[in-house]
C-alpha cells in the first residue's frame, strides 16, 4: 500500500518578500527591467559568519529558505531522513568565476573554493554537512525540471516508507554572463516590461530572475500540513496538440476528473514564442477552468516553478487565491485541488497535482 | 618582519572571507587552524596558492602546508627564508 | 515484494575501447589508457596523465552523423554509448514502451563555454552553445538523438557518483512500476575545467595512478560515458529478453564531513554499502567482487579502505579499482564500473588492479593485480564524490 505524501512546510526567497510568511503577496513588488534579483532576506540572521564566508549566493539563499521550512515544520535536524535539491545551474556564480580566472591568468594561480562551490550539489551537500544529515542525498539538474525530478524523488522513497522526511528545495541564481549571454540569444526580453505588463507583453524571450524554495514532505499528515502531493509527470517533448490529452491521461492515472480540478496555476512566462503551450488550454476542457499565473511576480528561471508549487501549497493551506495572481478579475474561493503544468520554451513540461488536506 | 606579518593578516582575512575577524585580533603567534583561528584544509590549499602568486614559493605536497601555517610567526619566517619575489 | 530490475543492454566509450568488446579486450590484456593530454591544450600538460577518449570531436560527429561543432564532446560521447547500450538490449521503437532516460555529468558543455566563453558577443556562429552549457541540455540532446519523447528524462549531479545515482534512480522506477525501460549511466567530457579544479585540490597524479598503494600520489582524470538499460521482469518475458545481470542492490547515503574530503572512518561509504545490503537482501560474506571507488588520492583509499573492513571485517572481498586503466572519469565512473562489473559478471572475471606495489601501511589490503577466473555471483561497486556523496550499487547474475 503506497503511503500518501504530503507537504509539511515551506520556505522561499524570491524576486516577491516569500521569505516572511505574515503575509501572502498581498504587497507586490514591481519591477521594470529585463532581470530581477531576489529580495534578500537578511542572511546573518541565519548564517553564522565563518560558516558563511565561503558560501556563494545560491547557498545563502538556500540555507535561508531551508531553515525557514526546516523551522515550520518543527523538525529537529536529526529528524530529516533525506535532502534531495534541483537546480539548473547550481552556483553558477562561482562557475562563471571559476572560468573567467584560468583564462585570464591562464590556468595559474587558482584557488580551489570556486571550484568547490560550483560542483552543481554543493547546495545539497552543504545542508547535509550544516545538518549532520547522513541519508539519501541527491541533486538533480535537468533544467525546467530539476524540482519536478527531486519532488518525483522524494514521493517515490515517501510512498514506499523507505524515508518518513525529506526536506526538498530548489535554487538557480542569476549572474552576469549567463545574463549577458542568453541576451545574445534572444532568450531574456530586450525591452524592460513592468511586472504587471509582463504576461501580456506579446514579446519574445523570458525575464529572468533567481530564488531558492525549500519544503519538507513527509509520509505523516500534521495539523499544518500545506497539501497532498497527488501526481508528477515531466515529458522532455510535448507538442503543442498534445498539451490537453496529456493532462487529461495523468488526470485519469490519478483517478480525477477535469471537473474536479479547481485551478490551474501556468508558467506563462510572457514569451510570446512559447506561451502558446499555455493558450491551448484556453479552448477545449480547460476553457472554463480558473487559472493563475505566477511568473510575471518570480522572473523566469530553471527553478522557477518552485515559486509556482510555493504559491499552490500557500493557496490551499490559506484557502485564498491572491489577486496578483489572476488575470481577468473574477475570484476564486479556496480551492482544493490545483494542477500546475509548466515548460520552458517548448521543453521540459511538467504537471503537479496538490490537494487540500 | 613585522610588516610582513602584519600584511598576512591582512591577506588571510581578506583572501579567506574573514569578514567579522579584524587584523589586530589575530595574534602572531595564534593558531591558524582548529582550535584558533578555525582554518580548515581548503583554507590551506588556498594559502599555498598565496604564497605561489604573492612571494613566489611553490610547494608541491599540501602536507608540507601544516608547520608552516601553523600560525601568521611560522608563515613569516618561512616566506622570509624562501621567498623569490 | 520489489520486482527484479534486469540489465539488458550496455554501451560504453572510454579511455580502453569505443564499445564494450574494446573495453573488456583492454581490461583482460592490462592495456592501461592513461597518457599524456593531447586534445586540450593546458600548461598543466607536463604535469597530469589523463584518460582521453582516442576520438577527436570531428571523428565523434563523423560517427554519429551529426553537423560540426554543434555539441559538448560530452553529448558526442554520452550519444555513442547510449546508442550501443539500446542496440545491444535489441531496442528498435525506444518509445513502444514507457522509457526513460536517466543521465550522469558534472561538466555538461562546459567544454565548449570555456573555449568560447569570451567570443560570444562578437560570433554568432558558436552560440548554440550558450544553452549548451546547462548539464540537462545534454542529456536532452542525447534523448533526442536517441528518439526518446514524451519521456521521464533527467539528469542527475552529485559529482563522481552522478551515474551511479542515476543508476539507482533507474532502478527503483522499474521496481516501483512507474517505467517498464530506463536507460541509465553517465557522460563526462575532460575539460580545462576540471583538469584546474582537481589541480587546485592538490590531488591530480604526475604519473600512472596506483589504487590502493602506499606510495599513491593522486588520480589521473579521464573522460568517458556509459550506460545500462535496465527492463522489468514483464518487459523481459513479454519481449523474452536476453538478461546480462541484475540491478539487485543500491544505496546511497551522504558522509557530512568535508566539502571534498571523505571522513576517516569512511562513515558515508559504510551506510552506503549497508543500504546496498540490505537491498540486496545479502550478506556481506555473499559479495564475490568489489569495484573499488579507489580513486587512488590519499583521502579516497584509505578512508574506503576502512570502510571495506567496517563492512567486510577480516572477509574483504577480492577487489580492485579499474581507475587504474580509465582515469577516474567522474560523472561517468558509477556507469563504467556497472558495465565492467557486468563483464566481470558475464565472464566470471576480476579485472586487475594496475600499478599497485606496496600495501598502504595503515590496514592490511591488498588488491587483485592480475586478472583472475573466478565464478561470480555478486559484484558490488562503489561510488563516491564531492559533497559527501557515497553510493554503492550490487549487480548480480541471478534475480
Amino acid at each position: 500500500m503506497k503511503k500518501p505524501v504530503y507537504i509539511q512546510s515551506v520556505g522561499s526567497v524570491s524576486a516577491q518578500k516569500t521569505f516572511d510568511s505574515s503575509s501572502f503577496l498581498e504587497d507586490i513588488i514591481t519591477y521594470n527591467d529585463t532581470t530581477v534579483r531576489v529580495i534578500d532576506p537578511n542572511y546573518k540572521e541565519y548564517i553564522p559568519p565563518a560558516a558563511a564566508r565561503r558560501m556563494a549566493k545560491g547557498i545563502k539563499m538556500s540555507t535561508v529558505s531551508a531553515k525557514n521550512a526546516l523551522t515550520e515544520a518543527d523538525l529537529e535536524e536529526r529528524e530529516v531522513d533525506a535532502i534531495i535539491v534541483g537546480t539548473g545551474l547550481g552556483c553558477i556564480g562561482d562557475s562563471e568565476k571559476f572560468v573567467k580566472d584560468i583564462i585570464d591568468n591562464d590556468e595559474q594561480f587558482l584557488t580551489p573554493t570556486r571550484f568547490i562551490q560550483s560542483s552543481h550539489n554543493t547546495v545539497a551537500g552543504q545542508i547535509a554537512l550544516g545538518m549532520g544529515c547522513k541519508g539519501h542525498n541527491f541533486t538533480y539538474v535537468h533544467s525546467s525540471i530539476s524540482l519536478e525530478s527531486s519532488l518525483l524523488d522524494a514521493k517515490l522513497q515517501l510512498e514506499e516508507d523507505e524515508a518518513q522526511t525529506i526536506l526538498v528545495g530548489a535554487v538557480d541564481e542569476l549572474v552576469d554572463h549567463h545574463v549577458n549571454t542568453h541576451h545574445l540569444i534572444g532568450h531574456i526580453k530586450k525591452e524592460p516590461t513592468e511586472t504587471f505588463n509582463v504576461l501580456k507583453s506579446q514579446t519574445k524571450g523570458a525575464i529572468f530572475s533567481e530564488g531558492a524554495h525549500f519544503f519538507v514532505l513527509s509520509n505523516k499528515k500534521k495539523a499544518g500540513s500545506y497539501a497532498e502531493l497527488l501526481g508528477i509527470k515531466t515529458f522532455n517533448t510535448l507538442q503543442i496538440e498534445e498539451v490537453e490529452n496529456e493532462i487529461l491521461q495523468f488526470l485519469n492515472e490519478n483517478i480525477l476528473d477535469p471537473e474536479e480540478i479547481d485551478l490551474l496555476l501556468l508558467g506563462n512566462n510572457g514569451d510570446v514564442e512559447f506561451d502558446t503551450y499555455y493558450q491551448t488550454l484556453n479552448e477545449g476542457t480547460f476553457v472554463s477552468h480558473s487559472k493563475a499565473y505566477f511568473k510575471h511576480l518570480s522572473g523566469e528561471y530553471d527553478t522557477a516553478n518552485g515559486f509556482g508549487f510555493w504559491l499552490a501549497n500557500k493557496i490551499l493551506k490559506e484557502g485564498v487565491v491572491p489577486s496578483a495572481v489572476l488575470r481577468d478579475n473574477h475570484e476564486i474561493t479556496s480551492p482544493k485541488t490545483i494542477l500546475i503544468y509548466n515548460q520552458y520554451r517548448g521543453e521540459n513540461h511538467s504537471l503537479l497535482l496538490l490537494r487540500k488536506c | 618582519m613585522s610588516e610582513l606579518k602584519q600584511e598576512l593578516k591582512e591577506k588571510i582575512i581578506e583572501q579567506l572571507n574573514l569578514e567579522d575577524v579584524a587584523v589586530d585580533e589575530i595574534q602572531d603567534n595564534d593558531l591558524l587552524f582548529g582550535e584558533g583561528l578555525g582554518l580548515d584544509s581548503i583554507d590551506a590549499l588556498e594559502l599555498i596558492v598565496m604564497l605561489d602568486k604573492d612571494y613566489g614559493i611553490k610547494l608541491a605536497d599540501p602536507k608540507e602546508g601544516r608547520k608552516i601555517f601553523e600560525s601568521v610567526q611560522t608563515m613569516a619566517a618561512y616566506i622570509e627564508a624562501n621567498r623569490s619575489r | 515484494m520489489g520486482r527484479g530490475v534486469a540489465i539488458t543492454g550496455m554501451g560504453i566509450i572510454s579511455a580502453i575501447g569505443n564499445n564494450v568488446q574494446e573495453n573488456l579486450r583492454s581490461l583482460t590484456s592490462n592495456k592501461i589508457g592513461i597518457s599524456k593530454i593531447t586534445q586540450i591544450k593546458t600548461i598543466h600538460e607536463d604535469e597530469i596523465m589523463v584518460g582521453e577518449i582516442e576520438d577527436t570531436n570531428p571523428v565523434l560527429e563523423k560517427k554519429l552523423g551529426i553537423e560540426a561543432n554543434q555539441w559538448s564532446r560530452t553529448v558526442l560521447i554520452g550519444s555513442i554509448a547510449a546508442k550501443e547500450a539500446l542496440e545491444s538490449a535489441e531496442i528498435t521503437d525506444i518509445n513502444e514502451v514507457s522509457t526513460g532516460f536517466i543521465s550522469g555529468t558534472t561538466v555538461g558543455g562546459m567544454d565548449k563555454s570555456e573555449q568560447y566563453f569570451y567570443d560570444y558577443e562578437k560570433n554568432p556562429g558558436i552560440r548554440q552553445h550558450i544553452t549548451g552549457l546547462h548539464a540537462g541540455d545534454s542529456t536532452n540532446k542525447i534523448a533526442k538523438y536517441l528518439g526518446l519523447e514524451k519521456g521521464f528524462v533527467t539528469t542527475i549531479s552529485t559529482a563522481c557518483s552522478s551515474a551511479a545515482n542515476a543508476i539507482m534512480l533507474g532502478a527503483r522506477m522499474i521496481k516501483s512500476g512507474q517505467l517498464d525501460r530506463v536507460i541509465v549511466g553517465g557522460t563526462d567530457s575532460l575539460s580545462k575545467f576540471t583538469i584546474n579544479g582537481f589541480k587546485t585540490l592538490m590531488i591530480l597524479s604526475d604519473t600512472y595512478s596506483t589504487p590502493f598503494d602506499d606510495n599513491r600520489k593522486g588520480l589521473n582524470l579521464g573522460e568517458a560515458a556509459a550506460y545500462l538499460v535496465l527492463e522489468s521482469d514483464a518487459m523481459v518475458q513479454k519481449k523474452q529478453k536476453k538478461v546480462l545481470g541484475y540491478v539487485k542492490g543500491y544505496g546511497n547515503a551522504n558522509d557530512a564531513y568535508h566539502q571534498t574530503a571523505s571522513s576517516e572512518n569512511g562513515d558515508g561509504a559504510v551506510l552506503a554499502m549497508q543500504k546496498a545490503l540490505k537491498v540486496a537482501g545479502l550478506l556481506p560474506e555473499s559479495i564475490d567482487y568489489l569495484n573499488a571507488h579507489g580513486t587512488a588520492t590519499p583521502n579516497n583509499d584509505l578512508s574506503e579502505g576502512r570502510a571495506l573492513l567496517r563492512i567486510f571485517k577480516d572477509g574483504v572481498p577480492e577487489f580492485s579499482s579499474t581507475k587504474s586503466f580509465t582515469g577516474h572519469t567522474l560523472a561517468a565512473a558509477g556507469g563504467v564500473e556497472a558495465v565492467y562489473s557486468v563483464l566481470a559478471l558475464q565472464n566470471n572475471l576480476i579485472f586487475p588492479n594496475l600499478n599497485f606495489q606496496t600495501p598502504m601501511k595503515e590496514f592490511d589490503l591488498t588488491p587483485i593485480t592480475e586478472t583472475k577466473e573466478k565464478p561470480l555471483q555478486t559484484v558490488l561497486s562503489n561510488s563516491f564524490g564531492f559533497g559527501g556523496n557515497c553510493s554503492t550499487l550490487i549487480f548480480s547474475k541471478e534475480a
